[in-house]
């Protein structure tokens, strides 16, 4: 098999799967927000590091195709070439072995391994190794049972999981260096469409990168087993124009939002547990085993993307969140109804 | 002694004659036997038990999945299902199903008379036994049957820390933990038997090199289970020391290390699955020449390349952690070592065709499945060597391509095998043949379901789906395909009910057998259906790898061409 | 109907390796691997414990117990010696010897732990260190326990006079075992007391 076959191979397979997953894809789906959200699929890379092993993967796909075709296409022949015909009279000729074919099919795979070990070492070291650009965004992630903290450490913001990036370009990059730490388990960082997951693991410092190329929101979750609702612990995206980021920036720096109608609800805030869990920056709370909520009206979802922020959900959630996330380590309040709906004004002001 | 009184296989007199036992006395006599195949046959008895559970935990799961966000299970329980699912599977069905054939076959095909150690041969059945009776008490341990009481809810690979008592207080993890060290045990006696018992009693004239090769297989795996199972149970002891005795091997807030738990767990988990791939190749290795009608194609070969997967497959374990971090040359090297291990696994399958190559192919149902063995393997070998290239890992790692990978080794080679087996080897055991038209039918709707279920399954790893979740966003786009994977699965399912009633219905209105229906080559087709306690009336000597071959072909005997 | 082959072959006296070392080797490789796991471990974890006694304060090297040990893979060699030959008295002297010497070793370890506990506040959930070296000695001496236990067993059938040349290739393999035992001694005590300290 020559190269130059093999990329061809590797270019017909590769619009063969893609088409196959585009055609699946889309009409199955039903997406909240179809025009910014991109469907997962790690054919659709928007970021280099998921780029450059997209590329890899088609030379693989191609290599492993080649094999494929090639033995399954003997097997066949042989499976209708040497079907019994009925004349059972006379054994086949035994034949023991040969020992030029048995080194034929020895060699010619060990090259094969050759090659893709070698095409795969160089992506290994250009995702894993490169220096950290000084124009990188610094972002640390840190796991929880059952939700992410983003902590942007240059810029004083600390928010939970919806992440926000500055997009990149060729010509200005601007890519985003992820520190992974866990505050608990073991869990895994995976947004497919703009890198590799990277593991999230207590007692260890992890990191990662990516720099993606088209704005957009990119959906991921957790890749690790960590507990009754791993299946619920989501990522968002938000790979922003650089305007857009610089203002979402300057809102999550600023403190809280001080409105005197909803001075209720923050009372109650303060004086039940919920500051032993939860940060309000500019109040009093500064727990950490939760979310922080300083901002929290700027994201879209909540317990880690599984349901709409809105007035509804937040009701729902802070009077029983085993209702939204069994499991969830947000024990209920046991709070009257007019209670959760002060807090609930209260909350709704923290844009 | 061709006329035995069934159903009671095994049982004769002093006289040869059948004995006309008791139920109390029959069951007695199972209890407390020595006798290698009764054990074998105990052992298969036991796996297919659980493969039916395991089936049912795997049918729950798939009904959980059929669409988002739904409530079939609640997420405890469903976590509860995937881990027994995987631990039942890896444990109490592949493991002694393929050491009962192993316990069956493997005296008869060398010329022995029992085991080397029968005593240690029960104790090791009744370990084994016990250790999955254990694990199963779990469902009703602890908080009764409700929310599935202390079942292991932690993956079948039991991460660290989540298996801290900080992170597991119940007992789920000790049930995990106590259930597969006395099992282990039982593994290791099994291991340590057949390694014994294939060095030191072979039959006269039957050297190394002229013992067939689902012994020699047998043999490889089970020197390859003493080094692998009791990582497993070393690591389990510590992880029992960290919940009971206050040690902190994983305890991350003491300055332990989660990837310590992971490279030990890996350590044995990677070679164990070749402990349950290698007895599917020694299978397919005795099935395929038979119904080729040619002996297999590079005997020396396929020694020396199974000998050779033994060895690489210890130094590639780490493959399993690409994700964790580790440093780029590490990452390399195991890349490397992955994709070596293909190169044997690979030679394999070219010998296979080659000896089918110029045959005269018989299609019964044994080689129905050993066919479609080929195929699925080979695919599964290449999505292997997919996820070895590390960078394409660190995309697919823990999605739902892996699960299809690994479902496509252990259900599309080994399952397959398994079932090729039980067709082929069900006339020694029993006297009947399994009915070849309940057997077709068992095989094609297997192999439909099959394809049906994995084959798509590939595509949710591609869109992002990752495994051991109880649910999933309806903005997915993977709603469409996990309800055409649970329809595989129910087909699945309906082709092993079609092959449990082939096997009690054959046992009593099969067709009698003979001592040789298949017109095969191996000692154990030499003595009657079923054979009796003793194996062999007089100590067999064999000249050649195929004695039988040389005794129907005598002017064209093998020991004339082997080397 | 018989299997054997088709003319009866002139060939030497049929001899494959006995079973039952066979078997021991097999087991003493499953326990190899045991025992490399939790050496691994040890020596991970060798200066990772954040609090609590180090290697260097608080252990010292039992020599004396490791001559004992050491010996006793001699004395038993001669313990092997004696009952092939049909010696049984002076098999009974090796043995008891042996024995004495295994009881000296697990005493010693005994007393290294009295300390270790009581004096050095060094149990196995103080720190990675105690953990690790609990684990690893204990499971040494564990073994050592078994051992003891088998050839005390054997000491006792030779008192009621059981024992003749005819058990030799038995006693060889229990003394296989008892060989393995030190042998991992070896390792444990460098890795522990030369190389971790």
């Amino acid at each position: 098999m020559t190269p130059y076959r093999d990329a061809q191979r590797a270019k017909r397979l590769s619009t063969s799967i893609l088409a196959t997953v585009t055609v699946l894809a889309p009409p199955v789906s039903v997406a909240q927000n179809a025009s910014a959200t991109r469907h997962i699929n790690i054919f659709a890379p928007s970021s280099t590091p998921a780029i450059q092993i997209n590329h890899l993967s088609m030379l693989v796909f191609g290599i492993t195709g080649a094999i494929f075709v090639f033995v399954a296409v003997l097997l066949i022949f042989v499976i209708f070439r040497y079907r019994a015909t009925g004349d059972e009279s006379a054994e086949p000729p035994q034949v023991y072995g040969s020992n030029r074919i048995e080194l034929a099919w020895t060699v010619i795979p060990v090259l094969i391994v050759i090659v893709l070990f070698l095409a795969t070492a160089r992506i290994i070291f250009a995702v894993q190794d490169p220096e950290e650009p000084r124009s990188a965004l610094d972002v640390t992630v840190i796991g929880h049972q059952f939700w992410w903290e983003f902590r942007y450490p240059n810029l004083g913001i600390v928010t939970a999981n919806e992440l926000h990036v500055p997009v990149s370009s060729a010509n200005h990059p601007s890519p985003t260096y992820l520190k992974l730490m866990s505050a608990d388990v073991v869990h895994s960082f995976w947004v497919p469409q703009l890198a590799g997951k990277t593991d999230l693991i207590p007692n260890r410092v992890n990191q990662m990168w990516l720099d993606p190329l088209q704005t957009g929101v990119y959906l991921g979750q957790c890749a690790q087993f960590c507990g009754m609702q791993h299946a619920n612990m989501l990522i968002r995206v938000y790979v922003d124009t650089p305007e857009q980021f610089e203002t979402w920036v300057r809102n999550q720096q600023s403190p809280a939002r001080v409105e005197p109608q909803v001075a209720l609800g923050r009372h109650i805030f303060e004086t039940q547990s919920c500051m032993n869990c939860h940060t309000i920056r500019g109040t009093a709370a500064t727990g950490r085993f939760g979310p922080d909520l300083t901002h929290i009206m700027s994201r879209s979802t909540i317990a880690s993307g599984i349901a709409p922020n809105n007035r509804a959900t937040l009701v729902d959630w802070i009077k029983s969140p085993d209702h939204l996330k069994k499991g969830s380590l947000m024990p209920a309040m046991q709070l009257s109804d007019d209670k959760v709906e002060a807090l609930v004004d209260y909350l709704s002001t923290l844009q | 002694m061709a006329d035995q009184i069934i159903p009671y296989p095994g049982t004769f007199d002093a006289a040869g004659t059948a004995n006309e036992s008791t139920l109390l006395e029959t069951l007695h006599s199972w209890v407390i036997t020595v006798d290698h195949k009764k054990l074998g046959i105990l052992y298969v008895i036991y796996s297919l038990f659980f493969l039916l559970i395991a089936g049912c935990e795997a049918i729950c799961i798939r009904l959980q999945l059929v669409v988002p966000n739904n409530h079939f299970l609640d997420p405890a329980v469903f976590n509860r299902f995937f881990t027994m699912h995987g631990t039942t599977m890896v444990f109490l069905v592949g493991m002694p199903i393929l050491f009962g054939f192993g316990n069956y076959l493997v005296p008869l095909m060398i010329g022995a008379r029992d085991m080397a150690f029968p005593r240690l041969n029960a104790f090791s059945f009744w370990l084994t036994a016990f250790g999955g009776l254990l694990l199963y008490f779990s469902f009703v341990g602890g908080f009764g049957l409700y929310g599935m009481g202390s079942a292991p809810d932690v993956g079948w690979f039991a991460y660290a820390p989540l298996t801290a008592r900080a992170f597991s207080p119940g007992h789920s993890t000790d049930y995990w933990a106590l259930a597969l060290i006395v099992s282990g045990f039982g593994t290791l006696g099994t291991a340590i038997n057949i390694v014994a018992t294939v060095i030191s009693m072979r039959c006269k004239g039957m050297t190394l090199l002229r013992m067939p090769l689902f012994p020699w297989l047998m043999f490889v795996v089970s020197s390859l289970t003493l080094i692998t199972i009791t990582p497993l149970t070393a690591a389990q002891f510590m992880l029992l020391i960290d919940r009971y005795l206050g040690g902190h091997f994983f305890d991350t807030q003491a300055g332990g290390s989660a990837t310590v738990w992971m490279h030990f767990f890996w350590i044995f988990g990677h070679p164990e699955v070749y402990v349950l791939v290698m007895p599917a190749f020694a299978i397919a290795n005795e099935i395929i020449p038979v119904f080729s009608r040619k002996a297999i194609f590079g005997y020396a070969a396929m020694v020396a390349a199974s000998v050779c997967i033994a060895f690489v497959s210890v130094s590639v374990w780490a493959h399993h952690m690409f994700t964790v971090g580790m440093t780029s040359a590490s990452n390399a090297f195991f890349t490397l070592s992955t994709m070596l291990v293909g190169i044997p696994t690979g030679i394999k399958i070219f010998n296979w065709v080659a000896t089918m190559w110029g045959g005269k192919i018989r299609f019964a149902t044994p080689m129905l499945f050993c066919t479609a063995f080929l195929f699925q393997f080979l695919i599964a070998g290449l999505t292997g060597i997919m996820l070895s290239v590390s960078p394409l890992d660190w995309q697919l790692h823990n999605s739902y391509f892996v699960i299809a990978h690994f479902h496509y080794v252990l259900v599309g080679a080994i399952v397959m095998c398994i079932f090729a087996a039980i067709y082929y080897w069900y006339p020694k055991v029993t006297g009947r043949m399994l009915s070849e038209v309940l057997g077709k039918w068992h095989f094609w709707l297997f192999f439909i379901g099959f394809h049906i279920c994995f084959d798509t399954m590939h595509i949710l790893g591609f869109l992002g789906m990752p495994r051991s979740i109880y649910t999933y966003q309806a903005d997915r786009g993977w709603t469409l395909i996990n309800q055409i994977v649970s329809i595989g699965a129910f087909i699945q399912g309906i082709a092993v009910l079609i092959f449990v009633y082939n096997l009690i219905f054959s046992y009593f209105r099969g067709l009698p057998a003979g001592n040789d229906p298949w017109d095969a080559w191996t000692l154990e087709w030499s003595v009657p259906s079923p054979p009796p306690e003793y194996n062999f009336a007089i100590e067999p000597e064999v000249r050649s790898r195929r004695p039988l071959w040389d005794l129907k072909h005598p002017e064209d005997p093998d020991w004339r061409y082997e080397r | 109907m018989s299997a054997s082959s088709v003319l009866p072959i002139p060939h030497q006296a049929w001899q494959l390796p006995p079973r039952g070392t066979v078997g021991m080797v097999c087991l003493i490789i499953g326990e190899s691997a045991i025992f490399t796991i939790f050496v691994v471990a040890y020596v991970f974890y060798i200066g990772k414990s954040l609090a609590g006694p180090t290697p260097r304060e608080v252990l010292e090297v039992p020599w004396l117990n490791t001559i004992c040990l050491l010996s006793s893979s001699f004395t038993i060699v001669r313990a092997e010696h004696a009952v092939a030959n049909g010696l049984i008295k002076r098999f009974f002297t090796w043995l008891a010897v042996t024995i004495a010497l295994g009881i000296i070793f697990l005493a010693g370890t005994a007393d290294e732990w009295h300390k270790l506990i009581y004096q050095d506040g060094l149990t196995i959930h103080t720190n990675l260190f105690g953990t690790t070296f609990y684990s690893l000695v204990g499971l040494h001496a564990t073994h050592v326990v078994i051992g003891l236990v088998m050839l005390l067993l054997v000491l006792i059938f030779t008192l009621f006079g059981k024992v003749s040349s005819e058990a030799s290739g038995r006693f060889k393999v229990l003394a296989l075992y008892w060989h393995f035992v030190d042998a991992v001694w070896v390792v444990v005590f460098t890795v522990v007391y030369i190389l971790g300290r």
